[in-house]
Formats: C-alpha cells, structure tokens, sequence
C-alpha cells in the first residue's frame, strides 16, 4: 500500500554492498520502523529522505551497529552487523566512515590531531607519514591551513569539513552522513554538495546520505529511498521520484506545506474546541 | 494503596537496575590492560582533576586546621589542657575532616567538572562518533578519568591533612600561644601511623572511588541535552555527598568505634 | 600526541607533594621513628591497677622514651593486669632484675604511661621476662578517699 512501483528502477544485479532486511526496531512505546528493506550498492550515492523524527539518524545507528534491531538484520558486505563479536564489530567499523550532524570533534584536540586519530588508534604508521596523510586529507577538504586550530574556533560549515577530513582517514569503503546540509549557510552548503560527490567518485566510496534537504540531496544522489511511518515510502532515482503520482511523495518532493502529511496536529475539531468551556485540556 | 505499593516496587526496581548498568560500567572501564597512550592521558586527567583541584582543597584545609586550634583552644583551656592541642587537631584532621571535607569539595569541583565534561562529548555526538572509529569510549574517555580520581583524592587528602595541622600550628603556636614542643609531641604521642593515617587515607581511597564513580557514570548515562547535563551535574553534587557522608559513618565505626 | 611538559611537570610535583606530605604525617606527626621494627625486646609486668593504662603508650626511662606498651590483658592467675612492654633492642641485657616500672601520668589530665627505673642487680633482663617490682597507677578517687579517712581518723 505504501510502495508506489511505477518508474522505479531495479537495482543492479551483483551482490549489494549493504542490505537492510525487515528491520523492525522500538523505542520505548514507539515502533520507529517496521519492516525496512533497502538495497544499496557498491559505489554510488544513496539518499534516504523523509521528514523530520522518521528515523532516518535511527537507520543509520542501526546500519553502524550501534542500535540493535527488534527483527531484521543489516548485511555489509555479506556480513550481519548485529552478529558480531565487540571486536569483530570494532573491526568492521574501521571499514565505516562517518559523519555526524554536529561534527562531533574531539574538542580537546586540534584539528590536526583530530584527523590524526583514527590513524594513530588503528595503524602503527611512523609520524612523518600521519602528517603526510593528515595534511592530505585537509588538502581535501580545503583546511590545510587550519590545521593548527581548535574545534571550538571553527564555524559549523568548517567543523563538518574536519569531520569529514576524519571520516575519510583511514580511507573506508562506506561512509555514512548523517544530515550533511543542516543549519549551514548556502556557501558551505554548496562546498559540502561538491566535497561528497567529487569524494565518492575520487576515493571510489560507497555513500549513505541522511537528509531532508531535498534539493542538495537529489542533486548528488544516484538513488533515493524515502521513508515515512517506520517503512520505506518510495525509492527509485531522484529523477523517477521528481514525477512520482504519489501524494505522500509529491508533498515531500516538492515541499508542499499540507497535504496527506497534514499541517495539524491531531485534535478535535476547531469550532467546538472554540466553544467548549474551561477545562484547558 | 496496592497503587502506591506498585511505585515502591517500580522504584525500588529502577534503582536495582540503574545500580547494575553502574557497576558493569565501573567493571568495563576500570579494568584494563595500561598502555603508554593510557599513561599520558591519565596524566592530563591527573592534571585536571588533581592539580586543579589542589588550591581549593589546600585553602580550605588552612582554614579548618585554623578554626579547629581556635574553637579547641577555647575548650581545652578551660580544663588546663591547651597542651593536648596538637593532639585534638591532627587527631580530628586525620581521622575524620581531611577525608570527608576533601571528598567533598573534591566531589564540587572535580566531579561536577566530570560530568559535565563527558556529558557534553556525549550530547555532541564525540562518544558515539569514537565509538564509529572503532575506539571504545570507556577505555580512551572513562577510565583515565576514573583512574585519575583514585589517585588524585588520597593525594589530596593527605595535603589537606598537613595544611590543616599547619593552619592549626599557626593558631595555636603563634598566636594563642600554646607551647610549640607540646602541640608536636602531644601529636606524636597520640598518633598512630597505621591507626590513624592509615585508616585516614583507607577512607578517602574509599571516597575516591564512590565520588569519580558517580560523576563519570551520571556524566556517561545522562540525556543528551543542556538540561540533563545540568541535572545530571547536580544529581553528581548531591549524590556524591550523601554516599561520602553515609560511607564516612559506617568506615568511622568499622575503624575506629570497635564494631570490627 | 604532543605532550605537554609543564602539565607533566605539575602532575609530578603534585604527587611528589602528596608523598612528601606522607612523609611528613608518618614522621612529624605520628612521631614514627625509621628505625627497623625487629629491634625490640618484649618485658612483661604485672600492675595491681593500671587506671587509664592503654596499648600504645609510651615507656620511657628517665623521661625519654625507651618502648610502647603492646597488649594489656588481665591476668587470672592473680586477677590483675599483665602489661607487655616493647622495648628498644639497645636496652637488652643493660636493664638489671631489679628494675621497677611504675604506672605515670603526665600531667593532671594527661595520658598515662609506664616508667622504669633501674636498680642494683648485676644479673639483667632478657627477652620475655617479668618485672617482679611495679607500682600501680594513682588513681584520684582512691586518693580523696584515703586523705579523707586519714583526716577522719586524725
């Protein structure tokens, strides 16, 4: 009842490089999924929209084994991320990059040192060549020359950048953004647009992107899932869903204000709540 | 009734279990194989809780030492025996006040400053994002912090106690002018290294525990935002000074009221 | 990771003043001598009454300090108290038989502490012996009490 099919594009034949499989998943009262299948391949753009407390940084914890599913399972690679021992996990995740809405710096090191990190925990490189990689991956990003400062001196588009720097370090083969394009100006925004396409295609990544910023989002994605009520909306490349006939989609395609996704909040109705006396409830 | 039955027993419940999720973390952290990389950063952990926390903890005890030599010395006096001077205030000191008022003021400025700190990393996402590098937070954030607060309040404590029993000295000697020979030899009669030192700074690794333990856990298992981090900030205050006072009664009569 | 050195250099002061301060506790105020423990004799004495007599207490000779009382236990062969002294290994085989300890008191309301004085005798004590000769401690109601028959009988 939800998947409108018409258009969508299936998916390439080889083996995906992520799949997620009936996943069901609960928080307290609340059934924030129930029953997600995703496909996605190897090397290519991802986009999973939907409006805003759909669970889309949920899915991404889920995909990143930090949350545990209900039911379901999530396979990278062939691989159950829920499966796995502490240090197989720990492991696995050297494979993952990721990067979080607020940057989620270090804020008691320098930018240097923060890109530094992953190196310095995972790899037993001598110090000239950490500095070679740091600084490269800096060059990336446009940074080099902040590289001695702390994060608390740099502004919210130039942190994710750093971020990014430091998802990127010891090279995964999947990276994960959670909500890359909130809250930054249009300038960075575009700089962050142009850094995950042109980072995808030169370092040959697998990328999940979480966002409900449609246009920044439709402009970099190969394919679409939108998600909405704990399942998968509607999929297809963001050209399919641009002309989709769903109401549900159109709405959020489109940004249209009130629609199936109403304007109100649930109550009764407006003239006798108008009318009734007193009791405030 | 049966209602209100049921929320003791929901409580007592909640308790239980936040209790569990406590004492695994403090297993998860504390234990674990030392490395150089952990030897430096409980140096810096050393540094701000230890040394940071050294001129509030060094101040205070001056004052206590003071005050006790002045309020002692208006009662022993009446009794013609300003001369146990000494004895009263290093035995006070030692025994009882560096310990607790220590871990007191260790629990405001250091342990407050815990919480919020890894409170913060957590409501900015720097837990779950090392957590994402493949780095175990309670190794490489928790247990320097905890490690650090083990040794830095019996060190504190003991510094308490000889700035005290200075300040004390000050009072008594100097001004009041109670004889230097016997406020010292008084003291060295009367103490006991074992018995009173020993047990003095038994107590306070006692409290070291109890207090980094609750401010690392609240800071650890707190909601990320402003408002928890600054209730779990408080929670750590009043938390952390209950179970000192508490603790401080039950060690008190295990050590020195011949409950053993 | 670029290492502080004054952050160092303060975390190692403020242990260094932490044990500093141990020092000072267990030498200036617990009055600790560093002498080796294994140094001591054990004398054993038999008092009638030791008043406020406590294991710990000083034993001096001539006001200085020679030992520590140990143990005080009642003795139930006499039914009175059996005091063990600790006393300096130096003191071995230089303390005569004869040797008298008396219970002491500094002061009006001071602690109380044993006292030995030696006599005459050329064979000495050794580890483990008795002191035949011993003077209990003055206690004030037992003073009062005495004054005043001695005042009713006069």
């Amino acid at each position: 009842m939800f998947v409108n099919f018409t258009g969508m594009v299936e998916p390439m034949s080889d083996t995906p490089f992520v799949a997620v499989e009936g996943l069901h998943f609960v928080r307290g009262d609340k059934e924030i999924f129930r029953g997600v299948d995703m496909t996605i391949q190897r090397g290519g753009v991802t986009a999973i929209m939907g409006p805003s407390g759909s669970g889309k940084t949920t899915l991404l914890k889920l995909i990143g084994g930090q949350l545990i599913p209900e039911a379901g399972r999530v396979l990278i690679d062939g691989q159950d991320v829920h499966r796995q021992s502490r240090r197989a996990l720990f492991t696995m995740r050297r494979r993952m990059g990721m990067l979080f809405q607020s940057g989620a710096l270090f804020s008691d090191l320098s930018v240097f040192e923060n890109v530094a990190f992953p190196l310095r925990v995972h790899t037993d490189l001598p110090e000239a060549m950490v500095r070679d990689l740091v600084l490269m991956k800096l060059e990336a990003v446009g940074l080099r020359g902040a590289r001695e400062l702390m994060p608390s001196e740099l502004s919210g588009g130039m942190a994710r950048r750093v971020a990014l720097a430091r998802a990127v370090a010891l090279d995964p083969e999947l990276i994960l953004y959670d909500e890359p394009f909130v809250g930054q100006d249009p300038i960075s925004m575009g700089v962050l647009v142009q850094l995950i396409k042109r980072l995808n295609q030169a370092l040959g990544l697998t990328s999940i992107v979480v966002s409900h910023d449609i246009k920044e989002t439709l402009s970099i994605a190969d394919y679409v899932y939108v998600i909405a009520d704990g399942r998968v909306m509607a999929h297809g490349t963001p050209k399919s869903l641009d002309v989709d006939q769903d109401p549900r989609v159109s709405q959020f395609v489109h940004g249209e204000p009130d629609g199936p996704v109403p304007f109100h909040y649930p109550a009764m109705d407006f003239v006798s709540d108008m009318l009734s006396t007193g009791d405030p409830r | 009734m049966i209602q209100r039955i049921r929320r003791l027993g929901g409580w007592g419940c909640d308790l239980l279990e936040s209790l569990g999720r406590a004492s695994i973390f403090l297993m998860q952290s504390a234990v674990g194989v030392p490395s150089r990389e952990g030897l430096y950063l409980w140096v810096r952990q050393m540094h701000f809780i230890g040394v940071l926390s050294l001129a509030i903890v060094l101040v205070s005890g001056l004052f206590i030492g003071m005050v006790l030599a002045l309020q002692g010395y208006t009662i022993l006096v009446d009794f013609g025996a300003e001369d146990a001077l000494g004895q009263m205030v290093a035995l006070s000191l030692l025994r009882e006040l560096a310990p607790v008022v220590a871990a007191l003021l260790f629990a405001g400025r250091a342990g407050s400053a815990l919480t919020a700190e890894i409170g913060l990393m957590k409501a900015t996402e720097q837990l779950t994002s090392m957590e994402m590098i493949g780095v175990d937070p309670l190794r490489r954030v928790v247990a320097p912090r905890l490690w650090a607060g083990f040794v830095a309040l019996p060190l504190l404590t003991v510094g308490f106690g000889v700035v005290g029993i200075y300040g004390g000295y000050l009072v008594g000697v100097d001004w009041l002018g109670v004889f230097e020979g016997s406020y010292w030899s008084n003291m060295q009669a009367s103490v006991d290294f074992v018995d009173d030192v020993g047990n003095g700074i038994l107590k306070s690794l006692v409290f070291a525990v109890v207090v980094t333990w609750i401010a690392v856990f609240q800071g650890y298992d707190l909601v990320p935002t402003s408002e928890g981090i600054s209730r779990a900030t408080t929670r750590t205050v009043v938390y952390s000074s209950l179970a000192v006072l508490g603790l401080d009664f039950v060690l008190t009569a295990v050590m020195f009221g011949g409950l053993a | 990771m670029k290492r502080s050195k004054t952050l160092e250099l303060g975390v190692g002061l403020f242990m260094l003043a932490g044990i500093l301060g141990m020092v000072f506790l267990g030498l200036r105020v617990s009055g600790m001598s560093v002498q080796a423990p294994s140094d001591t004799f054990r004398l054993e004495a038999n008092f009638a009454n030791i008043g406020g007599l406590k294991s710990r207490a000083r034993v001096t000779m001539a006001g200085v300090t020679v030992g520590r009382v140990v143990a005080v236990e009642l003795d139930t062969d006499w039914y009175d108290a059996r005091v063990v002294l600790e006393i300096d290994g130096e003191l071995e085989g230089q303390l005569s038989r004869d040797t008298t300890a008396a219970i002491l008191t500094s002061g009006l309301l001071g602690e109380q502490y044993v006292g030995l004085t030696v006599g005459g005798d050329p064979e000495s004590l050794a580890d483990g012996d008795t002191l035949r000769d011993t003077q209990s401690a003055l206690v004030l109601e037992e003073l009062i009490q005495q004054f005043v028959s001695n005042m009713v009988s006069d």
